[in-house]
């Protein structure tokens, strides 16, 4: 993390001019690849994340194959030119670990039982970044899931919060991410108000921990809301 | 079709479940019923269900399928219907006379590729398929070829009582056989028009008037 002197909250806003707990303007599409049998596309401000899911199909090589439940396999992926120099291709440590991650927040809300030997697989690619790409990823990959029919207990919504200039705020950019004194990346199943992802970075008081996971879970709220306008939308005339 | 109800989402609250089954698309936590899958919900006094609007072919006994042959095994076929599964069709289940295995090649009854249209016989708990061709209507599927579709929207394609498909086969002079599973075989001259009517349903599926709409469709162009 690199600390600046800019200041980055002046008048109680922020530098995109935002207030602490306002999230950015927030785009949700789904079914936009014909050959996947989910996807969705969703955008926080500057970040564009794509997601598809593939299956329940069948699994190979069949030692991975498990014979009791399916299994869930997640790639989170940035393209070379989302960020602002280019990112070498491929899968490094980083993506790596949001793949996992990404993995164990939405193994939880999928019914993977109802498919033994098989496998769901969810790819997910980062276009744009600036900031919160994992929880961006997460959030498409939740809707590209309930649009593939897969069977679920909820939607997965994910969402940032950190702590800048000691004022707590949601949803962080790119500069705002590189500037925090912590970054936090929570995901929930809204309706059951359980957190199925918690990564902090950085140091914050177990007081102000509690406040950012209440703000997360609001904001949660505001983008579920989101997400549910975004499927029906697709479906409404049927 | 009854009255149109909203869709929901996975994790939306349905109804309470005062004693009744909880089917497919649905579970239930403590008396409450939530869906588990996009759909249509379906409340009535014995079951609540969603009807899903989306999503791969989940084999379920009874289903009337057509499946593609994809190996010959030693007594039996391995057959492909459209599902993360494959299906098993034995020698007893294929054939309704006495083979003797040692002396016949059983590619001779069916062989890699070919069309089937079949009844599915048994599914285990942890989904082994098997399928049969001991009932009404089970036979090979001779030439044509075959086209999938969502498997959601095969009833849509079927119709009403059958109303639809047996419009498409009467305006094309096709034969067609939909199977459950989402797979479709076309026989005949002008199978390219009855294709196109079919992805027009596909794509339609959600909008009324869609008989009519078809009719007038295959109408054009005789």
């Amino acid at each position: 993390m690199s600390e600046t002197d800019e200041k980055m909250i002046v008048d109680g806003k922020r530098l995109d001019g935002r207030l602490p707990n306002q999230l950015r303007p927030i785009k949700m599409e789904v079914k936009i690849i014909n050959r996947a049998n989910g996807s969705a596309l969703v955008n926080f401000g500057g970040t564009y994340a794509i997601a598809s899911v593939h299956g329940p199909r069948a699994l190979f090589p069949r030692w991975m194959q498990e014979s009791d439940t399916g299994i869930l396999r997640c790639r989170y992926n940035m393209a070379p030119f989302s960020v602002e120099d280019r990112k070498s291709p491929g899968p490094d440590r980083r993506s790596v670990e949001i793949s996992k991650v990404a993995r164990l927040a939405m193994e939880p809300a999928i019914f993977l039982e109802d498919f033994p030997k098989a496998t769901i697989d969810v790819f997910i690619e980062v276009l744009q970044a600036d900031g919160s790409t994992r929880v961006t990823g997460i959030n498409a990959a939740s809707l590209a899931l309930a649009d593939a029919g897969v069977p679920m207990k909820d939607l997965v919504t994910a969402c940032s919060v950190g702590k800048i200039n000691g004022t707590l705020i949601v949803d962080l950019n790119g500069k705002e991410d590189n500037n925090s004194e912590a970054d936090m990346a929570v995901a929930m199943l809204p309706t059951k108000k359980k957190i199925t992802l918690l990564q902090m970075d950085g140091v914050v008081s177990k007081e102000e921990l509690m406040t950012l996971v209440n703000l997360a879970e609001k904001s949660c709220e505001k983008i579920y809301e989101l997400q549910k306008q975004a499927l029906k939308e697709k479906y409404k005339r049927i | 079709m009854t009255e149109m109800k909203e869709v929901v989402l996975p994790g939306e609250f349905i109804a309470e479940r005062k004693g009744r089954k909880v089917g497919r698309g649905a579970y239930f936590e403590g008396e409450k019923v939530f869906a588990a899958v996009l759909g249509i919900p379906r409340v009535d006094e014995n079951e609540i269900s969603v009807i899903s609007l989306s999503g791969v072919y989940a084999p379920s006994i009874g289903d009337k399928i057509v499946g593609i042959i994809q190996a010959v095994e030693i007594s039996g076929w391995t057959v492909d219907v459209n599902s993360p599964y494959l299906a098993f069709l034995p020698l007893s289940e294929g054939v309704g006379e006495f083979v003797d295995t040692q002396r016949t090649d059983i590619s001779r009854f069916y062989d890699v590729n070919d069309v089937i249209s079949c009844k599915i016989s048994k599914v285990t708990k942890n989904k082994t398929v098997q399928v049969s061709m001991r009932s009404i209507g089970s036979r090979k599927l001779y030439g044509g070829i075959t086209i999938k579709v969502t498997p959601t929207k095969i009833p849509r394609i079927i119709g009403k009582g059958g109303s639809m498909i047996s419009l498409i086969k009467e305006k094309t002079g096709c034969e067609i056989t939909a199977g459950q599973n989402g797979i479709v075989w076309i026989r005949g001259e002008r199978k390219d028009k009855a294709i196109e009517a079919i992805m027009t349903i596909e794509r339609e599926s959600h909008t009324i008037g869609l008989t009519e709409k078809i009719e007038k469709m295959l109408s054009e162009v005789v």
